[in-house]
C-alpha cells in the first residue's frame, strides 16, 4: 500500500496509539464474529456511532418537546410538573402583537426581532461580498491559492478569538479610533455602548469571521462552469457585465441558493462571537435568540428550562422548514440533471 | 512582464492582446490587497498589542509597536525618574530626567551629572521610548491564573475527541459502506438527518441528560456528545465507497478477521479522508465554546475558550493577559492555516460541509 503523500502520513502517525488498541481487541472480536456472524459485525460497528446519536441527539431532539411542556426550575424530569402549552402560551401572550414589548416575555421577542433583522442584513451583504471575492479569485490571478487562503483565514479562527479581536479593535484606545484619528483627526469614540453602532458591529464581524467560506464554495461553483461558454461569449465580444448576468449568474445560480439558506441556517443560530463581543448589550440590542434560549435555560436566576425549550423548539421549526427547502433545491437540480 | 510585476497585477501570463489595465485589474488588485489588510490586520494588530505593558495599552493614540518609556536612577533621587530628549536653546538635544514640572517648565538634571538643574519648556522634551516585549502578558497567566490548566483541558478535550471521532466515525462508516443489511439506508438517513440539529436547538434536554449520566462538570461531558459527527460519517463513507470489495473478499479468503479487514486494509487506505476528519474535528473542538459553557462551571475545569471570555466579561478587565491568551488560543488555529489550510479548502470546496 503506498503511504507516500503526506495526507496519509500524518493520518499514520494520528493512528499510531489506535493501532496498538486495535490489536490488542482482535481475539475477543473473532469470537464476537464466530457467535454472530458478518452481518452482527456490521451492527458491532454502526452500534457506538449510533449509541452516541441516540443518546446525545435523538433522545435530546425527543424529550425536548416534553420539556417545553413542564415547568419549574428543577433540570430532572421526574421533578418536573407537566404544564401543558403554558410555556408556548406564555411566549404568545402579548398586548399587542404590533409592539414586542407589550408581551409578557419581551425579551423573546426582542431577542426575535433582532435575530430577524441580524440574520436578512448579515446574509445579504455577506453573500455579496462572497460572490465578488469569488469573482475576483476565480480571475486568472498570480498565486490564487494564496489569494484564496487570505479569505479563509479568520474562518478557522475561534469565535472567542474573533470576539476578543473585534472587542480589542473597537475600544476606545483601539486601531479603529486610531485610525479615523490618524486621517480624519475624530475624537475617540467607545463604539460598543452604542446601540446602533454595536448592532452594526456584530453583522460587519460575523460577515469578516464567515465570508471565506461562502466564497470558497461560490468559487468552486464558478469553475464548475464550462470556460467554452466564455470563449464563445468572447468570439462573439460580449461585453463583461453582460457575460455575468447572461452566464456567470444563471449558471451558479444553483450554488448560490445553496450557500444563501446554509447562511441563513447559521445565522438563525447566531451565538459565540456576539456573547465574547457584547454580551447582548448594550441593554438588549444585540441579544439574540441563542443566548435568549442560552440565558432563559441556564444563565438567568430565575432560570426556566421549559420555556427555554418552548423557545428552541420554535427556532427548530424555522430551521427544519429553511433545511427542507435546501433539500427542496437540491432534487430540484437532481431532476434537472437526469432530464 | 517580470514575477513581481505579475505578482502585483495578480495576474498570470501576458495580457491578452497586450492590453494594459482594465479596470477590472484595478478592482481586484484593490479587493485583494483590502483584504489581506482587512484579513489578517486585525489578528497581528492583536498579536502586537499583546506585547505592551498596561501603561501602554492605555495610550491613545496608540503605537504599534510595544514601546516603554525608559527611567533611570539617578544619584540623589530615591525614585527612578522619566527620561527625555530636551531640545536645548542651542539646538542640540540631550537626554536629561526630568525631576519636577512647574507648569509648563520641566526641570530637568543630566543622569550623569546630577547635581545642575536644567529648565525646559514642556513643548521642547519628548519621552524616550525604547522597544520592549511585555513577556510577563504570558508568564503570569500561567503561574498565577490557571490558563495552564485551560490550556491542559483544551488540549485534552481535542485530542481525545478528535481520537474517539476518528474511531467511531470510521466504523460506523465501514458498516455503512461495505455491509449490505437491513436498515441500512434508514442509518445513514438518520445520521444525516442530524445535520439538522444544531446544539442550541437541543441544549436544555442535552444539558439534563449530561447531568443524569453524572457528566456535569466533567470533560467527558464535553467530549463525548460531540464525538459521532455526522459530516465525518459522510466524508469518511464517500470516501470508503471508492475502495473496492475485491479487496476486502480477497481478505476473507484469507481467514481475516472482519476486524482486521476494518484496521488493516480499509483504514490504511482511508488515511487522506481520515486526515482531512482529523484537521476538521482538531478545529472544531478546539474551538467549541456554547456547549463547554455549560457543561463547565468549575474554574479548574475551563478550556481556553470560556476561560478566555469568563475572563474578559469580568467588569476589570485585564487586557493586557487577555491578548497574549488569546494569542495562545490562537496559536494552534494559525499552524493548521499555516500548514493544512488546503486540506481544509479543498474538503470544503469538494463536500460543502464544515
Amino acid at each position: 500500500m503506498s503511504t507516500a503523500s503526506s495526507p496519509s502520513r500524518l493520518g499514520a502517525l494520528l493512528m499510531t496509539p489506535v493501532h496498538f488498541v486495535m490489536r490488542l481487541v482482535d481475539a475477543p472480536l473473532r469470537g464476537l464474529q464466530k457467535a454472530t456472524g458478518i452481518g452482527g459485525m456490521a451492527a458491532f460497528f454502526l452500534a457506538p456511532n449510533m449509541l452516541i446519536f441516540g443518546i446525545f441527539v435523538l433522545l435530546p431532539l425527543v424529550i425536548n418537546f416534553v420539556y417545553s411542556m413542564t415547568g419549574g426550575t428543577a433540570f430532572f424530569l421526574s421533578e418536573r410538573q407537566f404544564v401543558g402549552a403554558d410555556q408556548y402560551a406564555r411566549l404568545f401572550t402579548c398586548g399587542s402583537y404590533l409592539d414586542p414589548m407589550s408581551c409578557q416575555e419581551d425579551a423573546f421577542w426582542t431577542a426575535v426581532g433582532n435575530t430577524f433583522w441580524f440574520v436578512i442584513l448579515q446574509v445579504a451583504l455577506m453573500i455579496v461580498t462572497a460572490l465578488i471575492t469569488a469573482l475576483i479569485l476565480n480571475r486568472d490571478l498570480a498565486a490564487r491559492s494564496f489569494w484564496r487562503a487570505v479569505f479563509f483565514f479568520p474562518v478557522l479562527l475561534s469565535p472567542v478569538v474573533v470576539g476578543l479581536i473585534w472587542k480589542w479593535i473597537l475600544q476606545r484606545q483601539g486601531l479603529l479610533n486610531f485610525i479615523l484619528y490618524e486621517f480624519g483627526g475624530t475624537e475617540p469614540y467607545t463604539w460598543l455602548t452604542d446601540r446602533n453602532w454595536t448592532f452594526a458591529a456584530t453583522i460587519g464581524v460575523s460577515i469578516w469571521a464567515h465570508m471565506g467560506f461562502y466564497a470558497l464554495i461560490l468559487l468552486a461553483g464558478l469553475q464548475a462552469i464550462p470556460k467554452d461558454l466564455y470563449e464563445a461569449a468572447e468570439m462573439d465580444g460580449t461585453r463583461p457585465a453582460r457575460v455575468f448576468w447572461r452566464i456567470t449568474l444563471p449558471l451558479l445560480a444553483p450554488n448560490l441558493l445553496v450557500v444563501v439558506v446554509l447562511a441563513l441556517i447559521r445565522a438563525v443560530q447566531i451565538f459565540d462571537e456576539v456573547y465574547v463581543l457584547t454580551g447582548g448589550g448594550p441593554g438588549t440590542s444585540t441579544l439574540y435568540l441563542t443566548q435568549y434560549i442560552y440565558e432563559t435555560g441556564f444563565a438567568s436566576v430565575l432560570r426556566n428550562p421549559g420555556l427555554a425549550a418552548a423557545a428552541s423548539i420554535l427556532m427548530g421549526v424555522v430551521l427544519v422548514v429553511l433545511t427542507l427547502f435546501q433539500l427542496g433545491i437540491g432534487r430540484k437540480q437532481e431532476n434537472k440533471g437526469k432530464r | 512582464m517580470g514575477a513581481a510585476a505579475r505578482f502585483l497585477l495578480c495576474r498570470q501570463g501576458v495580457n491578452k492582446g497586450g492590453r494594459g489595465w482594465h479596470w477590472t485589474d484595478v478592482v481586484t488588485w484593490i479587493w485583494l490587497v483590502g483584504g489581506l489588510i482587512i484579513m489578517f490586520g486585525p489578528a497581528v494588530w492583536l498579536a502586537f498589542s499583546s506585547f505592551k505593558t498596561p501603561a501602554a495599552l492605555a495610550e491613545f493614540p496608540p503605537s504599534i509597536l510595544p514601546y516603554v518609556t525608559s527611567q533611570a536612577t539617578v544619584e540623589g533621587y530615591d525614585k527612578p525618574l522619566q527620561l527625555y530628549d530636551a531640545k536645548m536653546p542651542d539646538g542640540s538635544t540631550r537626554v536629561l530626567a526630568e525631576v519636577r514640572r512647574i507648569g509648563l517648565v520641566s526641570q530637568m538634571v543630566d543622569p550623569q551629572a546630577p547635581g545642575e538643574i536644567v529648565r525646559v519648556n514642556m513643548n521642547d522634551r519628548t519621552p524616550v521610548r525604547t522597544l520592549s516585549f511585555a513577556t510577563s502578558n504570558y508568564t503570569e497567566p500561567f503561574v498565577h491564573f490557571d490558563f495552564l490548566r485551560y490550556l491542559w483541558n483544551s488540549v485534552f478535550v481535542t485530542v481525545v475527541a478528535t481520537l474517539i471521532t476518528l474511531v467511531v466515525n470510521s466504523m460506523a462508516a465501514f458498516a455503512l459502506s461495505k455491509y449490505e443489511f437491513r436498515g441500512r439506508s434508514a442509518a445513514m438517513l438518520i445520521i444525516l438527518a442530524t445535520l439538522m440539529v444544531p446544539l442550541s436547538v437541543i441544549m436544555v434536554p442535552l444539558y439534563s441528560i449530561i447531568s443524569s449520566l453524572g457528566l456535569f462538570n466533567s470533560l467527558w461531558g464535553v467530549i463525548l456528545p460531540t464525538v459521532a459527527t455526522p459530516t465525518g460519517v459522510f466524508i469518511l463513507r464517500q470516501y470508503m465507497l471508492t475502495i473496492p470489495d475485491e479487496l476486502i473478499d480477497a481478505a476473507r479468503m484469507d481467514k481475516a478477521s472482519e476486524w482486521q479487514i476494518y484496521w488493516r486494509i480499509v483504514l490504511p487506505l482511508t488515511a487522506p479522508a481520515l486526515a482531512v476528519l482529523a484537521i476538521f474535528s482538531v478545529v472544531w473542538r478546539w474551538n467549541d465554546f456554547l456547549w463547554p459553557l455549560i457543561v463547565l462551571s468549575r474554574r479548574e475545569l475551563y478550556t481556553l475558550q470560556v476561560g478566555l471570555s469568563i475572563y474578559s466579561g469580568e467588569l476589570n478587565v485585564q487586557w493586557h493577559f487577555i491578548l497574549a491568551m488569546t494569542v495562545v488560543t490562537m496559536i494552534p488555529v494559525v499552524l493548521v492555516f499555516i500548514f493544512l489550510q488546503r486540506f481544509i479548502t479543498t474538503g470544503i470546496a469538494g463536500t460543502g460541509l464544515k
